[in-house]
C-alpha cells in the first residue's frame, strides 16, 4: 500500500551559517575561565563530565589573564617554548606554501589558526607517548625535536625524504618521535590509536596514545569504532575531535546533528571535555588531565577541541568560494598565537620586541633549512628518490613477481 | 555542437537527468554548495535545490548505504565518492548489499543507483589519490562497471548509468578531466579541437556494454579503458603498427562482439590498464580472448599495466604505463 504524502515534502539539509557575501558573526563563548571544575582524574565518571562536554573549558580570558582550576601553572620558560613552536609552525607553513606555488612540492596543508592543538597537547604528554596524527598536527614533531630540514625533504619529495617520495607532502612519518605515519584516508587513525593504546595496556607500559580526528571525519565509522572499543577495553588513549568548523567546504553542522561533538562521548560512557582550542593553557591542562587518567588506569578520554580552520583546507582549495573571506576574524576564540603572546606580555614575561626578534630568528632558521633541503632536490627539479623505491618495502622481502616487474621497470625508467 | 571537457560533460549529464526525472538526486562530500572538489556539480544545487543536490557527512559507507535505501524506496540516487581511493568504507555496502539485493530478495527489491568517482593517477596524488580500483568491483556480480575516457562517453555513459535499473559504478579518469593525457606529463593539452569533446547539449546515451573503436587498423588489437586509452593511442602512433584501439568503456558487461570481431581480424592482442597487473581486469580480458579467439591468435597476448605495488608520488611516471612500454609490447606481438 502506498503511503500518503505528508505536508513536509522537502529533505532537511543543513546549511552553513555563513556563505560568501554574508557578514559572519558568532555568539561569544558561554563559559568563562573558572566556570568548570577540574574533577579528580583518578576517579571520574563520564556523567561527572556532562557540564564539561556541553560547556567549554577555558583558562585564558581575552585580556591575557589565566585563572580557574584548570590553570596548569606552566613556567614562563614552558610558555615561551610553546610560543616558539607555534611561531615556527606558522612561519614554516608560510614558507612551504610559497614553495608549493613555485612547484617545488605538489601540495600543501597549513595548520594556520590551529597551531596550539598539536603543540600544547604534545607538550602535555610524556616523551614515550605515541602520537597518531592527522595532516593538521605536524607541529607535534617540533615538540619532539624533529629537524626542519628532514621535514622539508619529505614535503619536496627529494632524495633525502625518509619516506622515499612515496607519500604526498605533509604525510610525515617520524618513528624516532613516536609520531606515526600520516595517511590520507581520513579518520582511519582514530580507531587504530585505540589499538596502539591496547598494546601499551597489554604490555603494562606507562605510555599512552593521543590521536585526533576532524569534525568532518568524525562522521566516518572509524570514529565510532574508536569510542566503542575505548569504552569497552579502557585503554590509555586520548581521543580528540578537532572541531575547526570546516571539512573542505562542508560545515560542521553537516558532520553531526549535535552541536557539541564532545557530548557524543558521554553516550559511550567515556569522560568527555570540550575545550577552547585556541587557548594554549586550557588545551595543555585538559590533555594533562587525560594523561593522568590514562596513567591511573582509568582508560580513555574524549576531547572536543573547539577551533577554527583559519586557512584553506589545502593548497588545492579556495575557501572564499564557500565562506566569507574574513570569517576567521570573527571567530570568538581569536588567534592562538596572539592569545599566548598577550598572556606572556600580561604576566610581564614577554614584549613586542621579543616577539619580533623571535619571529625574525625563526624565519632565519626556516629559510636556512629550506636552502639546505633544496640542495638535495625538489619535486620541480629533482633529483628524486630512485624509481627502485617503488618496489622496496612493499613486503618484508621482495617476492618473485615483484622482482620480475622491477627488472622490467628498469628497462623503461624515466629517472 | 558545443565543446566540453569531462567536468562539463558530467555536469551536463547530471543537470539533464535532474531536470528530466524528479526521482534523481545527487549528493556527496563537498558536492552540493561547492559543486565538488573537481567542480563536476558546479551550479547544480542552485539550479535544482538543496533537497536534490546536497552535501553529505564525510562517510562513504553512509553515502552508499543511504543511496541503497533511497534506491529501494523508489528514488534514482547518484552519489559521488570524492576519490576512488576513498570508496572502500563503502565497499561492504556495494558488494554485500547494493550488488545483491535484487537477487537475494527474489526480485522484490532493486536498487537503481549510480556511484560516480574520479579514479586513476597522473596528478601527483600519491597512493591515496591515484588508484584505479575497477577490478575490485568487476569481481562482484550484480553491479555494472563503467570507466569513461572522453567528454562524449562520460556524458553518454553517465546518463545510461542513471537510467539503468541496476546499480552502476562509474569511474572517471581524473587526469583527463580537463584534457586528454598522452603519457607525457610535460605536455598538457586541453580537450579543444578533440573530436570526442564535441558533446551534444541535449540528452543522449552511450549504451552500457558497448565498446568504442577509437582507432581502426589491421594487425593488432589494443584494448584499454580510462586515461590509458589516450596513452595507447600515442603508443600506436609511435609503434608504426596498424592497430584497432578498443576503448572498452563498460567493463561489466564488456563488449564481447567488438573484441572477438577485432581479434579475429588482427590476430594479436595487447591489453593496457594503469591498475596493478595481478587480478587486474586485463587478466579477465586475456583469459576471455584466449577462450574465444585462440585459433585466431598469432602471438601471445601482452599486458601492459601498473606494477603490483602501491602507487608512488614522486616517481609516478615510472609506475604508469608509458607510450614506450605499450609500443614495445605491440611490436613484440608483431615479431611472431
Amino acid at each position: 500500500m502506498a503511503a500518503k504524502k505528508k505536508k513536509q515534502v522537502t529533505l532537511h539539509v543543513p546549511s552553513a551559517p555563513f556563505r560568501p557575501g554574508d557578514k559572519a558573526s558568532f555568539a561569544p563563548f558561554e563559559n568563562e575561565p573558572g566556570d568548570l571544575s577540574r574533577p579528580d582524574p583518578a576517579n571520574c565518571t563520564a556523567s561527572e563530565t556532562t557540564d564539561h562536554a556541553y560547556g567549554l573549558v577555558r583558562v585564558l580570558d581575552f585580556e591575557g589573564n589565566a585563572s580557574g582550576p584548570w590553570n596548569p601553572d606552566l613556567t614562563p620558560d614552558e610558555l615561551r617554548e610553546g610560543l616558539e613552536h607555534m611561531v615556527r609552525m606558522r612561519i614554516f607553513d608560510d614558507r612551504m606554501m610559497k614553495m608549493q606555488r613555485t612547484g617545488k612540492l605538489s601540495f600543501y596543508m597549513r595548520s594556520y589558526g590551529e597551531e596550539a592543538v598539536a603543540i600544547a597537547q604534545t607538550m602535555a604528554l610524556e616523551t614515550q607517548d605515541w602520537i597518531f596524527p592527522t595532516y593538521r598536527q605536524p607541529g607535534a614533531q617540533f615538540v619532539r625535536g624533529r629537524d626542519m630540514v628532514s621535514m622539508i625533504n619529505h614535503c619536496i619529495g627529494n632524495e633525502e625524504d625518509n619516506v622515499k617520495g612515496r607519500q604526498m607532502p605533509v604525510h610525515y612519518t617520524y618513528r624516532e618521535g613516536r609520531f606515526i605515519s600520516v595517511s590520507s584516508p581520513v579518520g582511519t587513525q582514530f580507531s587504530q590509536a585505540v589499538g596502539v593504546a591496547m598494546a601499551s595496556q597489554y604490555k603494562a607500559l606507562d605510555e599512552c596514545c593521543i590521536t585526533w580526528i576532524g569534525d568532518g571525519s568524525s562522521a566516518e565509522g572509524d570514529y565510532h569504532y574508536a569510542l566503542n572499543f575505548a569504552s569497552v577495553f579502557k585503554p590509555p588513549v586520548i581521543l580528540n575531535i578537532v572541531n575547526n568548523q570546516w571539512a573542505i567546504s562542508t560545515h560542521a553542522n553537516l558532520a553531526s546533528g549535535n552541536p557539541t561533538f564532545a557530548a557524543r562521548g558521554l553516550a559511550y560512557n567515556v569522560p568527555s571535555m570540550r575545550v577552547d582550542g585556541n587557548d594554549f593553557l586550557a588545551l595543555y591542562a585538559v590533555t594533562k588531565w587525560a594523561r593522568e587518567r590514562a596513567a591511573a588506569g582509568e582508560g580513555a578520554t574524549h576531547i572536543e577541541v573547539l577551533t577554527y580552520r583559519a586557512g584553506a583546507h589545502s593548497s588545492s582549495d579556495d575557501p572564499s568560494r564557500y565562506r566569507p573571506g574574513d570569517e576567521h576574524e570573527a571567530w570568538p576564540g581569536g588567534d592562538p598565537v596572539d592569545r599566548l603572546v598577550q598572556h606572556l606580555v600580561t604576566i610581564g614575561e614577554w614584549s613586542e620586541e621579543q616577539q619580533k626578534e623571535l619571529e625574525e630568528r625563526v624565519d632565519g632558521e626556516v629559510m636556512a633549512a629550506y636552502k639546505e633541503a633544496v640542495t638535495y632536490g625538489d619535486l620541480a627539479n629533482g633529483p628524486y628518490p630512485s624509481a627502485d623505491t617503488i618496489f622496496t618495502e612493499v613486503y618484508d622481502e621482495v617476492p618473485w613477481h615483484l622482482q620480475e616487474q622491477w627488472d622490467e621497470m628498469k628497462k623503461w625508467s624515466v629517472d | 555542437m558545443p565543446e566540453m571537457n569531462i567536468v562539463q560533460a558530467v555536469n551536463s549529464a547530471l543537470d539533464i537527468m535532474l531536470e528530466k526525472d524528479p526521482d534523481v538526486i545527487f549528493f556527496g562530500e563537498d558536492a552540493g554548495y561547492f559543486g565538488g572538489v573537481f567542480r563536476t556539480s558546479d551550479g547544480l544545487q542552485e539550479k535544482h535545490g538543496t533537497h536534490r543536490v546536497f552535501d553529505t557527512p564525510l562517510s562513504e559507507g553512509g553515502i552508499a548505504a543511504i543511496a541503497f535505501g533511497m534506491g529501494i524506496n523508489g528514488l534514482r540516487p547518484v552519489a559521488e565518492i570524492q576519490f576512488a581511493d576513498y570508496i572502500f568504507p563503502a565497499y561492504d555496502q556495494i558488494v554485500n548489499e547494493i550488488a545483491k539485493v535484487r537477487h537475494r530478495s527474489g526480485g522484490e527489491f532493486w536498487c537503481p543507483l549510480t556511484i560516480r568517482t574520479p579514479a586513476g593517477g597522473g596528478i601527483r596524488g600519491g597512493h591515496h589519490h591515484s588508484q584505479s580500483p575497477e577490478s575490485q568491483f568487476t569481481h562482484t556480480s550484480g553491479i555494472n562497471v563503467v570507466y569513461t575516457s572522453t567528454p562524449y562517453n562520460s556524458k553518454g555513459l553517465l546518463i545510461s548509468a542513471i537510467e539503468s535499473n541496476d546499480p552502476v559504478v562509474v569511474f572517471e579518469p581524473k587526469r583527463c578531466y580537463r584534457g586528454p593525457f598522452y603519457g607525457d606529463p610535460h605536455n598538457v593539452p586541453t580537450w579543444k579541437d578533440h573530436s570526442e569533446a564535441e558533446v551534444p547539449e541535449a540528452h543522449y546515451t552511450v549504451p552500457l556494454g558497448e565498446a568504442r573503436l577509437a582507432m581502426e587498423g589491421t594487425d593488432c588489437t589494443v584494448i584499454s579503458w580510462g586515461a590509458m586509452v589516450h596513452v595507447s593511442e600515442q603508443a600506436i602512433k609511435d609503434s608504426g603498427v596498424s592497430c584497432d584501439l578498443i576503448d572498452l568503456q563498460t567493463l561489466v558487461p564488456w563488449d564481447k562482439d567488438a573484441i572477438v570481431k577485432s581479434i579475429e581480424k588482427t590476430g594479436r592482442c595487447v591489453i593496457v590498464h594503469e591498475a596493478p597487473k595481478t587480478s587486474g581486469f586485463g587478466a579477465e580480458m586475456a583469459a576471455s580472448v584466449q577462450e574465444r579467439c585462440f585459433y585466431h591468435l598469432e602471438a601471445p597476448i601482452e599486458r601492459v599495466t601498473g606494477w603490483d605495488t602501491p602507487f608512488p608520488h614522486t616517481t609516478e611516471w615510472d609506475y604508469m604505463p608509458s607510450p614506450a612500454r605499450i609500443a614495445d609490447a605491440i611490436k613484440k606481438t608483431m615479431e611472431e
